[in-house]
């Protein structure tokens, strides 16, 4: 009989730690068939964050490296400089991305850098609580922003990807989300573009991807697919940028 | 391998130090008074194909450094107090994933903004870790320029046995001061007497590696810092660096580093030709403390004191009554803030020390 499909040789055999109805699951398994059916396993690099996805290297299959809170682009940057024929990417949440490595998000975009970025977008601190992310919509509750957020208090959500597509240097800028089988597999298809982008040389790539974190958005795996869809892709339209 | 003579600042005797040792990478960020060690990596490293970034940030330089350290290469950052303060996280992750990193701190007046003046305040931060964490850097003190060309190559040789970062702390007098030296013409560039299995390069035909330094099964942290405490011992025990002068017979023994070990010696030399039994013991390595010499020293004699001039308020001091073990007298004298100890002023101390 012809097997038809399997686990990915860039994913373990193991069994995550992410919650019940949590994206980074489908998101860590995009990544992994992308790399297998673009056979670059071996020249991969990932750089993973902090957040809920700290330990996404004991679930890929291939060279990987932590980066200090935020840092990923930087890591990411002079390993790509170094190694020039090795494919490079950053996985990075919110917090990661958009708060405390802003300033890395924006210089390796602008200085143009021949990366992948993957920018899982879930409006919520996951790994620490809950807390308010820079993403967190008006009025969203958090362990940070109880009455929900205020934009006289916390500001609005912030549109880092928005901000990306102006700079010159940057190719590709496309939002995505993981709302339902047909929205993951354009997922897929924008992740295919980034790294394709980044092996034919083209420049700075990335794919934000709205996810679902029902434990710290307080509703049930299904409502918060139907949440992305009729709330969250209100603020953060999906499609693309750049 | 051929030489040649230049006249060069001890920034720029740092910079063609580690392009010599064969550093592949440089990320910094501008802070007086290092600005010409980037400024000559910007237009050295291009030329010989390797990489120079100007960071956006300390933040990312020492994180790029991590980068690019993780990837395999020889790589280096540098910047002056303040700036290296910022870099402490990342050179905790540094030394919480083993990697081997070049930083080197040209000290100015702190706390906070300070002054560009020299100073070495930054002791403390620099041999006792400076980050979070339970860990230590390699620390090499230069006192002339030649020697901060020289140690360029010794620290890019024990960062890379240990896997282990090394810090380079001179002060803003050795930064700016220049000096003839003898340099090296055809260095090492792939360096490929170390080999690197764990370097992230893809994996082709082996298992994946992970840059990491994040320990969260139980145990498994406290493993992992025993395993770095065995190598600290075995670096405590096996990497002692100083110059002793006239210690047979001196009386008062000066103990001075960097650009402070130049005017104490010249005090030293002075005072010898007038009969006075004085010495001086140069700690080259600030981590790990040349503990060894001072312990024979003080098990081994009486009537004898040390002198630790520093331009802070007693920071090597106190590795030095450490190491003395209180078997015999430690005086000090120290300025800070832009404040050099004078001639005059050694030879006040000497004299109060000897009374």
């Amino acid at each position: 009989m012809k097997k038809i499909f399997s686990r990915p040789k860039s994913l373990r055999e193991v069994s995550t730690h992410y919650c019940p109805g949590c994206g980074h699951g489908i998101a860590h398994r995009l990544i992994a068939e992308v790399v297998d059916e673009l056979g670059i396993r071996e020249r991969v690099i990932g750089v993973a964050p902090v957040g809920c996805a700290v330990i996404a290297y004991d679930y890929w299959n291939f060279d990987c490296s932590e980066a200090a809170h935020g840092r990923a682009l930087a890591v990411a940057t002079a390993i790509k400089r170094v190694r020039p024929e090795n494919i490079v990417f950053t996985y990075q949440g919110d917090g990661d991305l958009a708060a405390i490595g802003t300033g890395e998000t924006i210089h390796a975009a602008n200085r143009g850098e021949n990366l992948t970025v993957i920018f899982i977008n879930n409006a919520i601190y996951g790994m620490t609580g809950g807390q308010m992310a820079p993403t967190t919509l008006l009025g969203q509750k958090t362990a940070t922003t109880l009455e929900g957020r205020q934009a006289n208090l916390q500001g609005y959500p912030l549109k880092i990807s928005e901000m990306l597509a102006l700079l010159p240097a940057v190719k590709y800028v496309e939002r995505v989300c993981l709302s339902s089988a047909q929205e993951i597999m354009k997922t897929k298809k924008a992740i295919r573009q980034a790294f394709l982008n980044q092996m034919q040389n083209k420049g700075f790539s990335l794919v934000e991807i709205l996810s679902p974190c029902p434990t710290y958005w307080g509703i049930s795996p299904t409502q918060s697919l139907n949440w992305i869809r009729d709330v969250m892709s209100k603020e953060f339209p999906i499609g693309r940028l750049k | 391998m051929i030489s040649k003579k230049v006249l060069i600042t001890g920034n720029e005797a740092i910079a063609e130090g580690a392009i010599s040792a064969g550093c592949e990478f440089y990320a910094g960020y501008p802070i007086t008074p290092q600005n010409e060690l980037t400024a000559y990596m910007s237009k050295h490293m291009p030329q010989k194909k390797r990489i120079f970034i100007q960071a956006e940030s300390e933040l990312a330089a020492i994180n790029m450094v991590f980068g690019a350290s993780a990837a395999g290469v020889r790589a280096m950052t540098s910047s002056s107090s303040p700036g290296i303060s910022l870099k402490q996280e990342g050179i905790s992750y540094i030394a919480g994933a083993e990697l081997p990193a070049m930083i080197v701190n040209i000290m100015r007046g702190g706390p906070g903004l300070g002054n560009i003046m020299p100073s070495q305040a930054d002791y403390f931060q620099a041999t006792r870790g400076g980050g979070h964490g339970d860990y230590h850097c390699f620390v090499l003190a230069p006192a002339y320029v030649q020697e901060a060309y020289d140690l360029m190559f010794l620290g890019f040789d024990l960062a890379d046995k240990y896997r282990n970062p090394v810090i380079i702390l001179g002060d803003g007098i050795l930064g700016q001061m220049m000096e003839p030296i003898v340099v090296k013409q055809h260095a090492t560039r792939h360096t490929p007497h170390v080999k690197k299995p764990w370097a992230l390069t893809g994996c082709l035909g082996r298992e994946p590696n992970i840059a990491k330094s994040f320990y969260m099964r139980e145990g498994d942290l406290e493993r992992f810092n025993l395993k770095l405490q065995k190598k600290y011992q075995v670096i405590k025990a096996k990497e002692q660096r100083y110059e002793g002068l006239f210690l047979d017979d001196a009386r008062v023994i000066i103990v001075a580093y960097g650009t402070m070990s130049r005017i104490a010696k010249s005090v030293v030399i002075n005072l010898r030709t007038k009969g006075e039994r004085i010495g001086l013991i140069r700690p080259i390595g600030l981590w790990p403390f040349p503990r060894d010499i001072f312990r024979h020293i003080a098990r081994n004699s009486r009537r004898r004191k040390f002198l630790v001039i520093e331009m802070s308020y007693g920071q090597m001091l106190e590795d030095v009554q450490l190491s003395v073990e209180g078997k015999l007298p430690v005086e000090f004298l120290g300025r800070s803030g832009g404040g050099v100890p004078t001639e005059k002023e050694i030879i006040k101390a000497i004299k109060s020390a000897k009374s």
